[in-house]
């Protein structure tokens, strides 16, 4: 509840910030104090959850789990503000208003965390969409830009409407809105509901950019500015699953219900899988394999909302940070570089070791090396789907993915240690290394000891 | 605390020597790989006297039921002496070559030790996976760096083909972990949990598939001679010396005792894919111009008898194998170093580009007899003992299977000495010609490895002592 007060606040003195500050340094400091003070205000109210979910009004309730959840949010984003937070004045003149636009989105996650009835999934679902669509279009002269915003507003309607057709038919069934009284599945299934159901399947599976909805994800990633990218990518996404997995597991979990749609959910995992990994093999430009590695690993993901255990709850949780600081890291380091092609990265090692380092530790994070954050994070997803019991060909499945992952994560770490060139990099300044070390920090500390994080859950 | 300190050195003097300069990194290696050295010599005599104090538990991930648990038992401590021995050998080679970036060089290898320690002394399931990616990753940045002109793409698929390889022992572990009682990762629960046959028959392919490309079996072992070619030589010494023993290693470990029906059912065709690598890697072996190549497949040949041996279950067999892992170790790191001398010397690694050497370097030509004789099992060198035990419990098991991976000894006979004919007697050419014989330091490396083989090869009792304890429970769990 603080979170989102505290960060849909910050979000409308932000917008006015803009129209008095006219230094854009001092925009990014405010915007960073800003998200500490979401960051305090969060974890404050952890005491008064921690034994039971504060409910408000049957409309959205509170629970460690949606506090927990909304930490790492904040977490990555600050991490996000330190390390590419002066990308933004490359971007357009309205500074404020991007950071403004990115506190919106946190009001969206926190709400997603934590929404006790089918309308404020709605609400959270929309108040994510609608900023990103504009950070989509934010640069105004480029006409990718542009493409990207329109495609992504378009589908982002397309699916809204689906979603809310599905929430309509789950109404129908339910006769209620809140997701806790649905009470569907206890003996037989509604038609209903099960046409619901699945609406409401594809509808979150597009906000997560799963196969077959995923056909605007490499274009809109592509399109926007890479620092939009960036947070789109992570943060965005992870709140999307934090949307999928309340819903799912609060309502269609228990009975018979849950066997409808396992099954479809597990086809989609499947496809998402192969074809993110199989597509990201084939990219040119690093950026564009950010965008297919997002898909792959939207993939395993989905492992922790199928599985619908505690090992999965705990697994989303980790994956979300593992993934969220991995991915900002490496795209910070990207937005130095004047080439994004694979070529682009040859012989950094040399020029600047530092960042070498740091992106082949985010990569190997992202393919799930042990030592980082990566590895239990997908060392937790798995094991939630093996002990579901029966969907060990999705896990092998998952591996034989995994192992292709490593062949175009390592293409990066190769072109920086193994081949020569001189890669065109912009100024480092000392704040971005300070930054780039708490990044790689984190990703370590979790990858020792991931009980760090879980032991509040 | 001794098991601990064999993780620790390394993998502390691995850190430092990042961020040394000059001649710092050498010293710093050899100063390291002796106290480890000394340690494992020290943990040795402790095994004799209290082994309980070897062990160490410490917590570390509560809720997941893993813990650090480290320990030695009797094939433990062989396998960590002969990871100690290995590093201090390659050091003492390689003391006055001058690597470019020598820091990174020396810092990387002592980290890949730190791995290998950490591998042959982890008794927590998901610590062994996490040793067993750590000892790679170094591995795969020493042959990337370092290595010959195919370099990354050779790598790159050792690295692809043995993470995969690790990704299903992952899944299989997990699903063990749900299998175990009391929901832990500890060698204890994992080989006392009764599995069901049915599990056991396919649980057996994720291990085995895992452990066979790390050692490498036909058909896993197409990464192995083209890595062994164009890696460093001192990389590859610690690959054929010490991480191929991984893979036997684990299968005795966590393979054998874990799912023994499962091991049970398919050992038939275990041994049969040995078999068919024994013989299929012997005849390439025999046909090599490449002497890298020719080393590295007469390695597959030995490594696939082993793994047949393994398999024929019984204690003979067991027994065999495990002194073989060590004696093989010292045998073809003794082969590697003389590799390494040669290259350096004439800058090639074509047997036809050689012929002659022994009159120009008359001490080397007596090593290479030495260890080459070793290395094919002659009586009286170490070589001897583990092959006699191993074949005379494929015997056991099976007498067709033993009398078709006894061709290999035939087979290996006719490479290595046609390999001893190439390089030492002949014609010189212009490239022999201007040889010379070996350095101090390259002296006093063969000559540790050679008298560990005659000593061992005279008297195997404290090697076969020391693992006859391990045997005795694998074989009484299997």
């Amino acid at each position: 509840m603080n979170a989102l007060i505290s960060t849909a606040l910050s979000g409308v003195v932000l917008m006015f910030v803009g129209l008095f500050v006219r230094n854009k340094q001092h925009i990014k400091f405010f915007a960073i104090a800003a998200v500490i003070i979401a960051f305090i205000a969060n974890l404050a109210q952890y005491p008064s959850v921690e034994l039971g979910g504060y409910v408000m009004y049957g409309m959205i309730e509170v629970t460690k789990f949606g506090v927990l959840f909304n930490a790492v949010a904040l977490g990555a984003t600050l991490l996000y503000f330190l390390l590419s937070g002066s990308e933004f004045e490359k971007v357009g003149e309205h500074v404020a208003d991007y950071f403004a636009l990115i506190f919106f989105i946190l009001a969206g996650i926190s709400l997603a965390a934590s929404f006790s009835n089918l309308l404020m999934l709605f609400l959270a679902i929309e108040i994510m969409s609608i900023p990103q669509y504009i950070l989509a279009g934010a640069d105004k002269k480029n006409l990718k830009s542009n493409e990207a915003s329109l495609k992504y507003f378009l589908m982002g309607a397309f699916s809204t409407g689906i979603l809310l057709m599905g929430i309509t038919l789950i109404y129908g069934a339910a006769g209620t809105f809140n997701i806790t009284e649905l009470g569907l599945g206890a003996e037989s299934v509604h038609p209903l509901a099960l046409c619901g159901i699945i609406l409401m399947v594809f509808a979150l599976s597009f906000k997560v950019s799963a196969v077959p909805f995923h056909f605007w994800t490499p274009d809109v990633y592509d399109g926007s500015p890479t620092v939009f990218t960036s947070f789109m990518s992570t943060v965005v996404k992870a709140g999307g699953f934090i949307a999928f997995l309340r819903m799912f597991h609060t309502s269609f979990a228990g009975g018979t219900i849950s066997e409808h749609w396992t099954l479809i959910l597990s086809i989609i995992t499947a496809a998402t899988l192969i074809l993110g990994n199989f597509s990201a093999v084939f990219q040119q430009s690093v950026k564009r394999m950010l965008a297919y590695s997002s898909i792959a690993q939207a993939g395993f993901m989905l492992f922790a909302v199928i599985a619908m255990n505690n090992m999965g709850t705990q697994g989303v949780i980790l994956y979300s940070a593992a993934y969220s600081i991995a991915t900002i890291g490496v795209f910070a380091v990207l937005m130095k570089l004047k080439d994004y092609t694979f070529e682009g990265f040859n012989g950094l090692a040399r020029k600047q070791p530092l960042l070498a380092v740091a992106v082949t530790i985010f990569l190997f994070s992202l393919a799930g090396i042990p030592i980082t954050a990566g590895f239990f994070a997908k060392y937790f997803v798995l094991s939630a789907a093996i002990q579901h019991g029966h969907l060990l060909w999705l896990v092998i499945l998952a591996v034989l993915c995994a192992a292709i992952s490593v062949y175009y994560y390592f293409r990066v770490i190769i072109a920086m240690y193994f081949k020569q060139g001189d890669p065109g990099v912009e100024n480092i300044t000392g704040g971005f290394k300070a930054a780039l070390i708490l990044a790689i920090a984190l990703v370590l500390v979790l990858g020792l000891f991931p009980n760090l994080l879980l032991c509040w859950l | 605390m001794l098991t601990v300190l064999l993780i620790l050195i390394p993998f502390i003097a691995g850190l430092i020597a990042f961020g040394l300069k000059g001649s710092g990194p050498k010293v710093l290696g050899m100063i390291s790989s002796l106290a480890t050295v000394v340690i494992a010599i020290g943990a040795w005599g402790r095994f004799g006297t209290a082994p309980d104090s070897l062990n160490f538990v410490a917590n570390w991930i509560p809720q997941l039921g893993s813990q650090f648990r480290v320990g030695l038992d009797g094939m433990g401590v062989m396998l960590c002496l002969l990871t100690a021995i290995a590093f201090l050998l390659v050091f003492i080679t390689i003391y006055n070559r001058n690597y470019e970036r020598s820091n990174s060089f020396y810092g990387l290898m002592l980290l890949s030790q730190a791995g290998l320690m950490g591998v042959f002394t982890a008794f927590d399931a998901l610590q062994f996976y996490i040793f067993w990616e750590l000892a790679l990753i170094p591995v795969y940045f020493l042959c990337s760096l370092w290595g010959g002109e195919k370099r990354i793409a050779v790598t790159f698929k050792f690295f692809i083909y043995t993470f995969l390889g690790s990704l299903l022992m992952l899944v299989g572990i997990i699903y063990l972990y749900f299998q175990t009682p009391d929901h832990s990762f500890s060698w204890a629960s994992f080989t006392s949990m009764h599995l069901n046959p049915e599990d056991q028959k396919w649980l057996f392919w994720l291990f085995f598939v895992a452990f066979a490309i790390k050692m490498p079996v036909f058909p896993f072992h197409t990464w192995q001679p083209d890595t062994y070619e164009q890696s460093p030589t001192p990389v590859t010494m610690i690959l054929s010396g010490v991480m191929v023993k991984m893979g036997l290693f684990a299968v005795l470990r966590w393979l054998l005792p874990v799912i023994p029906q499962g091991a049970a059912m398919w050992s038939d065709v275990a041994i049969v894919l040995c078999i068919i690598g024994i013989i299929y890697a012997s005849c390439i072996a025999m046909v090599q111009n490449d002497l890298k190549r020719l080393i590295a497949y007469s390695s597959i040949a030995h490594i696939g008898l082993m793994c047949a041996a393994i398999f024929a279950n019984n204690e003979q067999s067991l027994q065999g194998v495990m002194i073989q892992m060590f004696n093989h170790g010292i045998n073809i790191i003794g082969l590697w170093i003389i590799v390494e001398i040669i290259q350096q010397r004439l800058g090639v690694k074509n047997l036809d580009q050689m012929g002659g050497m022994a009159q120009k370097a008359p001490r080397m030509a007596i090593f290479l007899v030495i260890i080459s004789l070793a290395n094919i099992g002659l009586p009286l060198t170490n070589g001897f003992i583990g092959e006699f035990l191993m074949f005379s419990g494929l015997f056991q098991y099976n007498h067709w299977f033993m009398a078709f991976a006894g061709l290999g000894i035939i087979l290996a006979a006719v490479y290595t000495l046609g390999m001893i004919q190439k390089i030492i007697f002949g014609q010189g050419n212009t490239l022999t010609d201007t040889t010379t014989d070996l350095q101090p330091g390259e002296t006093l490396a063969l000559s540790l490895v050679v008298i560990m083989i005659l000593v061992l090869g005279v008297y195997p009792k404290p090697m076969l002592d020391l693992v006859s304890s391990t045997s005795e429970v694998v074989n009484k769990l299997f």
